[in-house]
């Protein structure tokens, strides 16, 4: 059951984002209308500063929820790891 | 394990010999092995490093396969997949795909590539004469990814 307080969700940074960002991973506790990507991305652009260089619309940042590939429609749930990083360069 | 992610190198022939197992209904092995250049975007490139998401990549990875599984009637494939640091010349990474045909093992295999460059966690550094640098995503391989969108399966 969802916390009316809000929701508790890992996040993980990889790559050149991590280093944008100073950090690899943090647990946050977003507000209960933050329950999307789109609107997590948003939440998260709004420290200003890194976040908001590299999250404004039309970055290419690419976003997983629970290890699966997600939009900006995905939905988020406590409990849920949220990794963002750039397009991938494997191969 | 058909999708593997180390730091170790690969004996392509173990690899594809192990990968054929004997079985006398394969009829094709397709192959590709990627490797380290030492330029890129017009630096010389002395090494690099690949980083990966422990816990999303062999899943990714792992459905990259599953999906040429349902695409092709292919036997058996494997992803080889290295992370760490490397050298120019040095392999990255191993596809292998065996089948009673060659079209669907030349098919299965580049689709294979063609999804991990554009789906698997994985984001290379490299080290250059002016520094280090993340590698930048190409729109080629976003391309390549998009035509089998609308691919039909080969003549057997």
């Amino acid at each position: 059951m969802r916390d009316s307080a809000g929701t508790t969700v890992s996040l993980v940074y990889l790559a050149r984002l991590r280093e944008a960002f100073g950090a690899a991973s943090e647990r946050i506790e977003a507000p209960a209308h933050v329950n999307t990507v789109g609107s997590l991305r948003a939440w998260l652009a709004a420290r200003g500063g890194a976040w908001a260089t590299e999250l404004a619309p039309g970055r290419a940042v690419r976003v997983a929820v629970n290890h699966d590939l997600a939009n900006a429609d995905t939905p988020i749930a406590p409990g849920d790891e949220v990794a963002i990083f750039p397009p991938v360069t494997g191969g | 394990m058909p999708v593997r992610v180390q730091r170790e190198d690969f004996d392509v022939g173990h690899e594809l010999a192990a990968l054929r197992d004997g079985d006398p209904a394969v009829g094709a092995v397709a192959a590709f092995i990627g490797t380290v250049r030492d330029v890129n975007a017009d630096s010389s490139v002395s090494g690099m490093t690949l980083e990966h998401y422990p816990g999303m990549t062999e899943k990714a990875l792992d459905a990259i396969v599953a999906e040429a599984k349902a695409r092709w009637n292919i036997l058996q494939a494997l992803v080889i997949h290295r992370v760490g640091p490397l050298k120019p010349a040095d392999q990255i990474v191993l596809v292998g795909v065996t089948s009673a045909h060659r079209g669907e093992a030349f098919a299965a295999c580049e689709f294979i590539m063609d999804y991990l460059k554009t789906r698997a966690p994985f984001w290379k550094k490299e080290e250059t004469a002016s520094g280090t640098r993340w590698v930048e995503a190409r729109a080629s391989d976003d391309a390549a990814a998009a035509r089998w969108q609308s691919t039909t399966k080969p003549v057997p």
